[in-house]
Formats: C-alpha cells, sequence, structure tokens
C-alpha cells in the first residue's frame, strides 16, 4: 500500500488519485458547481445532519440489524458470519440512505423535482419514496430491458406517484438510463435535482454519496463492537457502481487490518462477453462525468454489458473504490451468475433470509471466504437489499414457470 | 494564425457537421468534399460515440448507422487523409473525451496534425477538466474549442478569455414560442462574449432554414448546422452528396 490516497482530501477535492473529477457537458457545470457548494455548505451544518438523521431513525428504520448468521457460519465451518441487514430497511435496500440525504439537499436549494436513473429499481424506488414523502414532483428513467424483468417495481414507482420512463435508447439498460437522465437534468436544471444512486457520476455526487452511505458501516462497527469487542477481519458487499459497498468499508478504510473485498458481476463468467465484471476486465475511461474504470473497446466505445442482476448491469464503477483497489486497499472479485443464483437458494435456506441477487454476489463470496478462515476471525457481509423483486427471474433461471395471473 | 479563425474572414462563416462513417467511410468522404465546394467555411466531423450524452436523437442514430458500418477511429483518419488531398477546408473533429482520451491524447493530437486536423471539439470535457489535453492540442497545434451556453452564466468571462479557434455557443433551450425572448438573451450573450475576447462565435441549437441562418447571423460570426444535415444523410444514404452539398450552398448563400 503506497498510501497515497486519503479518503477526506480526496471527496473534497472530488479526486481520487487519477478517477473522479467532473467530466460533463457545459450546460450542466454550473448547476453542478451549485450542487458541489451547496453540499460544501450543508455536509457539516448540524440542522441538516440532525433531520437526515432523524428521517433515517424515524422513516427509514435505521439502525439496521447486524445479525450473526449462526447456520451459516455453522455449516460453512470457518468465520464468524455477521450480516448488515440493509434489506430491513424501509424500501427493502440501502439505496434510501442516501436517497433522504440527496432529496434534503435538494429542497435546500429550492428544487421541487427528482429525478434519478435506476437498474433493479430500488433507488427509483427509494427516490419515489420520498418525493411522495417530501411532496415533490418525481421521474424515473430506467431501461426498456430494466422495466420488463422489474415490473412489479415499476408499479411500485408509479403507485407512489412517480412517472417512470422506460428508456429505448442504446442497449437499455441501466447506463442508457444514466444518458437519458443527464439530458433531462440538463433541460430543467431550474427546478430539478438529479438523485444519483451509486457513487458514480461527477464530484460531488461519489462524495455525498459515500457520505450518505457511510451509516452503514458506522453502525456495523459499533454493532460489532457491542457483540464481540472486536473489528472485523473482512467486510464483503456487492459492487455495481458500488453504492453499498463504498457505504459498508467507508469506516474501516483507515482500519489496515480490515479486508475490504467488493463482489462484481461476472455475468456468465470473466472470459465471456456477457458480463458486467469492471474491475477484472475494465481499463480507465471518461463517461458518466468521472474518470474511473469502464469496459470499453480500443476505440473507447462503452461496451454493452450483461448482468442477471439489473442493479450490477453497468459498466463502469465509483471512482473511488478504483482508487480502493489500485493501492491495494480493497480487493475486488467477480462472482458468475450461477454462483450468485446458488447463494440466493442457499442464504434462503439457511437463514430463511431472501436476499438480493445484487447481494448475493456477495453471498457467494463469502461461502468461498469463510471455510478459508479460522474461527475467532469475523466477516460482516452487507445484505444490500431484500429479493422478492427477484423471485419471478430465479425461478426463470431455473427452468420454473411462475403463473401470476 | 488560427486557420479556424480566418476561416471567418469571408462573410459569416457556415460550419456543417455529419458524423463520420455515416453510413460509409466512402460516403463521408463524399458528403465532405460536397460541403467543401458547396462553400462550408469549416467542417465538424463528428466522431461516433456509444454513449452520446450530449446530442439527441438525429445524431444518435447517425451514430448507430456509422457503427453498423464498421466505423473506426482510424479509419475516420483515413477519410480525413483522404479528404485533404483534395480540400484545405478547415476540419474539427466532434468527439466525446473517451475517445481521445482511450486513444491517448499525444498520439490523437499528433494525428490530428499530421493529418490536418485544425481543432477539436470535446463537448464532455468542460473548462475545468481541459487541462489533461492542452498541453497535447498546444504541442501539435489544435484549436481547442471552448462552449458556451445560455446558462454559462457568470462563468463566460473565464471561458471566453481561453477560447482559441471559434466559440461554439449552444442552448438546448430554444424554446417555440419564445422566439423573441430567446433572441433577446443570446444576442446579450454574445454581446457579453466580444467584452472579452476577438475570437468570433458562431452559434448552433437546431438551426434548420437559411432565413433562420440569417436571422441569428446578425449577431453570431458563423452558424453550425447538425441535425438538419445528418437527417439529409438518414434519408439518402451513400447518395447524400448532391443533397448535402445543395444544402450548405443555399445556408452559405443566406449568411454571405
Amino acid at each position: 500500500m503506497t498510501n497515497n490516497y486519503d479518503p477526506e482530501t480526496a471527496m473534497q477535492a472530488g479526486r481520487y488519485l487519477e478517477y473522479g473529477g467532473q467530466y460533463l457537458p457545459e450546460v450542466l457545470m454550473p448547476e453542478i458547481n451549485r450542487v458541489a457548494a451547496a453540499y460544501a455548505k450543508y455536509k457539516d451544518d448540524p440542522d441538516f445532519l440532525n433531520e437526515f438523521h432523524t428521517l433515517l431513525r424515524e422513516y427509514a428504520g435505521r439502525p439496521s440489524l447486524l445479525y450473526y448468521a449462526k447456520n451459516m457460519t455453522a455449516d460453512l465451518g470457518g468465520a464468524q458470519i455477521y450480516l448488515k441487514r440493509e434489506d430491513l430497511n424501509h424500501t427493502g435496500a440501502h439505496k434510501i440512505n442516501n436517497v433522504i440525504g440527496q432529496a434534503l439537499l435538494a429542497k435546500r436549494m429550492g428544487k421541487t423535482r427528482l429525478i434519478a436513473e435506476t437498474g433493479a429499481g430500488q433507488h427509483g424506488v427509494a427516490t419515489a419514496t420520498i418525493a411522495a414523502l417530501f411532496g415533490m414532483e418525481c421521474e424515473i428513467f430506467m431501461g426498456k430491458m430494466d422495466t420488463d424483468r422489474q415490473r412489479l417495481n415499476v408499479y411500485r414507482m408509479e403507485l407512489l406517484g412517480a412517472k417512470v420512463n422506460a428508456v429505448t435508447s442504446g442497449s437499455m439498460v441501466l447506463k442508457d438510463a444514466v444518458n437519458a437522465a443527464l439530458q433531462n437534468y440538463a433541460a430543467r436544471s431550474d427546478d430539478t435535482f438529479y438523485v444519483m444512486g451509486s457513487a458514480v457520476g461527477p464530484h460531488p455526487f461519489p462524495a455525498m454519496v459515500h457520505d450518505f452511505q457511510s451509516v452503514i458501516s458506522k453502525e456495523s462497527k459499533a454493532q460489532l463492537q457491542d457483540a464481540i469487542g472486536q473489528l472485523p477481519d473482512y467486510v464483503v458487499a456487492c459492487v455495481g457502481g458500488g453504492s453499498n459497498a463504498i457505504g459498508s468499508f467507508a469506516e474501516y478504510i483507515k482500519d489496515p487490518s480490515v479486508h475490504l473485498i467488493g463482489c462484481e458481476a461476472a455475468g456468465k463468467g470473466i472470459t465471456t462477453k456477457q458480463t458486467a465484471a469492471t474491475m477484472a476486465l475494465g481499463s480507465t475511461g471518461i463517461f458518466h462525468g468521472m474518470k474511473s474504470r469502464f469496459l470499453q473497446n480500443h476505440d473507447g466505445q462503452i461496451d454493452s454489458v450483461y448482468s442477471i442482476s439489473a442493479g450490477l448491469d453497468y459498466p463502469g464503477v465509483g471512482p473511488e473504490h478504483v482508487a480502493l483497489m489500485d493501492e491495494g486497499r480493497a480487493q475486488y472479485v467477480p462472482i458468475t451468475d450461477d454462483e450468485a443464483v446458488d447463494a440466493f437458494e442457499y442464504i434462503a435456506k439457511q437463514e430463511g433470509i431472501i436476499a438480493a441477487i445484487e447481494s448475493c454476489h456477495a453471498v457467494a463470496e463469502v461461502q468461498k471466504l469463510a471455510p478459508t478462515l479460522s474461527k475467532d476471525q469475523v466477516i460482516i457481509c452487507t445484505l444490500s437489499g431484500r429479493g422478492d423483486k427477484d423471485v419471478a427471474s430465479i425461478a426463470k433461471y431455473r427452468g420454473i414457470e411462475l403463473n401470476e395471473d | 494564425m488560427s486557420k479556424l479563425t480566418d476561416a471567418f474572414n469571408n462573410g459569416k462563416a457556415f460550419i456543417p457537421f455529419i458524423v463520420a462513417g455515416d453510413p460509409d467511410e466512402a460516403s463521408t468522404l463524399n458528403n465532405i468534399l460536397a460541403m467543401a465546394k458547396a462553400g462550408a467555411d469549416i467542417i465538424e466531423l463528428g466522431i461516433p460515440f456509444s454513449d452520446p450524452v450530449a446530442d439527441g436523437p438525429v445524431i444518435q442514430a447517425g451514430d448507430l448507422r456509422a457503427f453498423k458500418g464498421g466505423i473506426t477511429v482510424d479509419k475516420i483518419f483515413n477519410i480525413v487523409k483522404a479528404a485533404r488531398q483534395q480540400i484545405q477546408t478547415p476540419i474539427v473533429f466532434l468527439t466525446y473525451a473517451n475517445v481521445p482520451f482511450k486513444y491517448g491524447y499525444d498520439r490523437f493530437c499528433a494525428q490530428c496534425q499530421a493529418l490536418g486536423v485544425n481543432g477539436l471539439v470535446i463537448p464532455d470535457l468542460p473548462f475545468e477538466e481541459q487541462a489533461e489535453i492542452r498541453p497535447f492540442t498546444q504541442k501539435y497545434g489544435l484549436d481547442l474549442i471552448m462552449l458556451i451556453t445560455l446558462n454559462s452564466g457568470d462563468r463566460v468571462p473565464a471561458l471566453a478569455k481561453a477560447a482559441e479557434g471559434f466559440i461554439y455557443v449552444v442552448s438546448t433551450q430554444g424554446i417555440t414560442g419564445e422566439r423573441d425572448e430567446f433572441d433577446h438573451r443570446l444576442a446579450a450573450l454574445f454581446a457579453e462574449i466580444k467584452q472579452y475576447t476577438e475570437v468570433p462565435a458562431a452559434l448552433g441549437f437546431g438551426i434548420h432554414t437559411p432565413a433562420q441562418a440569417k436571422a441569428l447571423s446578425q449577431f453570431a460570426d458563423g452558424i453550425i448546422v447538425g441535425s438538419a444535415i445528418v437527417e439529409l444523410a438518414a434519408q439518402h444514404g451513400t447518395e447524400a452528396a448532391a443533397a448535402i452539398g445543395q444544402y450548405t450552398a443555399e445556408m452559405k448563400a443566406a449568411l454571405a
């Protein structure tokens, strides 16, 4: 580890080693500068933080549980496994933490309309939920492929009063939803705030998402201390753009004894083209407002990517994660569809928890890792969301027809 | 000194845009030659990108046609090389930042100079991030074209002072029915830009007709047209050169 990377300094400057920055069209630059200035003004403001933490507690239902997975621990026969239960939050995923923070900032900036991109739909649902709570207008951009495979979440957003815009450009997945949302933001930035769902995009979004999601690791650190009086040896989380992972890692970055492992979607495998394994196969590039690591061809054209998980189906990753990897502070491993689906079934049967297919990429890594560790070692695995939304597609993956009519 | 700035000495400049490789290399070369012959003052050649966030559906569709035809960055350089054997009209590339970044800024800019490309328009490389490519555009004598929009606000002085070649004034805020108010704001923006720089400023924002171009050239030093020409390319496919040439001639006549 070269120790060039300091998270606090990086977040203020919007640069994580060479990654990050603000690579946006001029039409969005005045607005992104206003967002950065507003965030700098409010991030340490006691009233702002008080309102944020009150809503996390009273509306999102925090703190989320740190649950000792006794059955998995016994079955895998190695390290003690704790599950950080973000799936128990209101709306069923970690996404709500960040949305509350950004929507509060939007209100303070005088905005009346929230827009967001969404992959699996969790971030869209969270944004629609908070828009309803705050009485704000809401429009969600979602790739047509994703609206088809996550119809329940589309309806959920509509129930909450949001307009869902099914994006039919490009490969009709998450990156295309981001493109469409950016275009809408450019046209409507006078009244609109773009709620970025992952730890990606131009500064200050990666920093904001880091801060608002860091509640995950602040809690888990205190909870594990209370439970067994020690730090974890490993923290494992899934990574698409990397929001639950950065939140799960944040408080441990400066604890060198804690190994940080991000699990990315290998899709059908990293030797195939049907993959979203940015860390394993990507290279540095400039896209979606940031310099980061992307799956792209030799001409710099961004690849179409694939994963069974709509939430991990993204050709890039947050800039801070790339810095953490370059510094050797975190490791990133690819997990295939098959491994994630096996883990989906495993944790359901072992612990009685139906976890999101995204989160099951982390569970799959825990299944591999735990048996190699000793019984006095501890793994915290973040369950970023609940898996109700995935039941139909997992059944289909297993060749089971569910008649929902 | 700048060939791009000099291109504004022939009345109001007309700057047509096409997507390189739409629908193939040979057609692109023909279209470039037709625009040059018809009086284009600068030709803007778009390098297709997989995710053109700053472009509307017409140009996105042009990018897709070009990819279908198998276009690559090196093939685009070959088109420019072939064009340079026949025309002297200045050429600028419009490219998203990732293309030159991935190619290597040094190598990309060197290639531009070697083949006679005069400048770069990079919509997702704003002023704040231009420092990473500027050493290379300077080393190889390329103008890095500054974009200014109606909402640039207090950024205008800094952007205008750093401009070279020409300034690309762009807006997505032209709303039908608010034409007078819009023209008024544009006129004020051009007047403000003129306070800070001698570099000519061209306007591009979905202008289609010679009459529009003539009206807007009251305050703009040049007019950039993209979608209307890419639409012609979509209609006429590999046989678009005549229509694009005729359109270019009409627009230039309106500006002369």
